[in-house]
């Protein structure tokens, strides 16, 4: 005997929309954020995306420390590439300050920032491929990464929250042998991006997953103030590097690699292209980079060497006064900006002329990318929430700050 | 960088314009309120300035330092003709709103949401004026300089503590 276990008017299934709340626990949520979304089925209707998990009041705390304080919380902004904060930071303060940074100085400061680009596009490319199921890619990934933070090492002192710059220079020269590494080091990476592409350019599982989903066109990217590798997709060629060279960036030679429907597959050969091209800035910095003072001569700016600190009473007070009172900016406001990860990342300062901030805005990319979510979620399949909010690589820390 | 930007802007609007000045290389202007809608679909529309992404909305409180005690303060740039210009549009503590620019640029829509949260300035016919970073039931505007560093507003009763 048969019996009817589900009646509806139609006859058919219920089929009413389901509203399903994502994250903020979920492992493809990267920990801080939450989506509601909107089922019809398995298409996605509606999402609505909630950030604000990891908010700790980086404003609030850059008030009441002196300008050089900030610099370990701008390494927590975006934590896969601290050092392009870094540089982004003090590129800013010294626009306040009316000071330019040496020549040799400006180039550790690309080289490091453009190896921080790397091992940012290997992260977002490996997470996304894991969470296609692609896992030996991300093992690729991670060494390759592994292998620059160990160099970065060598130079900062740290691997993971530099805080290598400096007001006015760095804490320090490239060490003496960082060529010799850095050459070993850069045929592995080749290696292993060459390896990862190899696995995921023609991947017919990837390419099922990437291609055609999560598009939107380069006016509507605009629109939502998105910036980067996500813009860069569409086919806008807006970079900061090229569109207003900042620091050295004039002197060359690179492309800037764009796509054309802004899906996906776009997004992630945009981000293979780009560390190529980062590799080429490099050489071309190593190339031609001469030796010279990496800091400026101003007793203002920055601390006197140890030997003066302890040595005389003058070097004392000058290391007293900028412990304690920190460097005294004039007053003023700047807005300066310079290409990180994940797009253009501003920094918004305001100064009354006293030795810490009195506003120090920064302006993640990540935060537009996120406003825009939803736009690239909405008419795809709730198995595309995955990959599509993989390739768009959204850092918690520069998010909610 | 480009005055060109300043002169146009003070050209059409000459009434909305309260001053100028270029220090640092940053053009800015301040206007008022009244027509900033009409200001900025002018600024993303005319084919000359043609500022296509919106790229920060923020706040400067000045708190007893200066009246009116905030500042909005806006960054557009332009990808065809590559310029940039600041605005800035003074509001009083009392009557701390401004009208939304949601409809010109979607793109501002969360930095609107971030600025009421943590400046408290109402950003009129915002279609979902809510707390981002904070939860509701958030007493207070934590950027704000009367807000104090320390100030703790826990969700759960603490240890010791009486609710």
């Amino acid at each position: 005997m048969s019996e009817i276990l589900i009646e509806t008017e139609g006859g058919d299934l219920d089929s009413a929309p389901m509203n399903l709340q994502m994250g903020p626990s979920h492992p493809a949520m990267h920990g801080t954020i939450k989506m509601r979304v909107k089922l019809d089925g398995e298409i996605v209707q509606k999402t609505q995306v909630e950030v604000g998990y990891l908010h700790r009041g980086f404003e609030k705390s850059c008030e009441s420390v002196t300008w050089s304080q900030v610099m370990p919380y701008t390494d927590r902004l975006n934590y896969v590439s601290p050092l392009c904060n870094n540089v982004g930071y003090c590129m800013a303060v010294e626009k306040l300050i009316g000071v330019r940074a040496t020549e040799r100085c400006e180039y550790i400061r690309i080289i490091m920032a453009e190896s921080s680009r790397i091992c940012d596009h290997l992260t977002c490319v490996g997470a996304s491929a894991m969470e296609l199921g692609g896992f030996t890619a991300f093992l690729y990934a991670i060494e390759a990464r592994e292998e620059l933070w160990r160099l970065t090492e060598t130079v900062t002192g740290a691997r993971l929250t530099h805080s290598y710059c400096r007001i006015g220079g760095l804490k320090d020269d490239l060490p003496v042998d960082f060529l010799p590494n850095y050459r070993v080091v850069e045929k592995k990476a080749r290696s292993l991006v060459a390896d990862i592409r190899a696995l995921l350019d023609r991947n017919r599982i990837f390419l099922d997953r990437m291609k055609d989903v999560g598009s939107m066109t380069a006016e509507r990217a605009l629109q939502w103030g998105f910036t980067g590798p996500v813009l860069r997709s569409t086919g806008s060629d807006y970079d900061v590097r090229k569109a207003s060279p900042y620091m050295l960036y004039d002197r060359f030679d690179f492309e800037v690699p764009v796509g054309t429907k802004g899906d996906n597959y776009d997004r992630y050969l945009v981000r293979m292209e780009e560390i190529e091209q980062s590799f080429r800035i490099i050489d071309q910095c190593l190339k031609q980079m001469k030796p010279g003072p990496v800091n400026l001569e101003d007793g203002r700016l920055l601390l006197p060497p140890k030997d003066e600190v302890y040595g005389s009473i003058e070097g004392t007070i000058a290391h007293f006064k900028i412990i304690m009172d920190g460097i005294q900016v004039p007053p003023g406001e700047v807005y300066s900006y310079s290409e990180a990860g994940n797009g253009e990342l501003g920094f918004y300062l305001v100064s009354t002329g006293e030795g810490r901030p009195y506003k120090c805005r920064v302006r993640p990319p990540c935060w537009s990318l996120m406003q825009g979510l939803h736009e690239l979620l909405e008419g795809y399949q709730i198995a595309d929430i995955v990959p599509t909010f993989g390739s768009v690589n959204m850092i918690g820390g520069e998010c909610d700050r | 960088m480009s005055k060109h930007v300043l002169e146009r802007l003070q050209a059409r609007f000459a009434d909305q314009v309260e001053e100028t000045h270029s220090n640092q290389g940053d053009d800015t202007a301040y206007v008022k309120r009244d027509k900033l809608v009409e200001l900025l679909t002018f600024l993303r529309d005319d084919a000359e300035l043609a500022f296509n992404l919106p790229v920060d909305l923020t706040v400067v409180d000045w708190y007893q330092k200066r009246e009116p005690r905030f500042e909005v303060v806006y960054h557009l740039y332009s990808t065809t003709k590559k310029h940039r210009v600041r605005l800035k549009v003074r509001v009083d503590e009392d009557d701390a709103r401004v009208p939304s620019s949601f409809p010109v640029w979607p793109g501002f829509d969360w930095f609107e949401r971030e600025a009421w949260d943590l400046y408290g300035v109402r950003f009129e016919g915002h279609p979902n004026h809510t707390r981002i970073m904070m939860w509701e039931g958030f007493e207070g505007h934590p950027l704000r300089k009367d807000y104090p560093i320390n100030k703790r507003q826990p969700l759960t009763t603490l240890l010791g503590e009486q609710k």
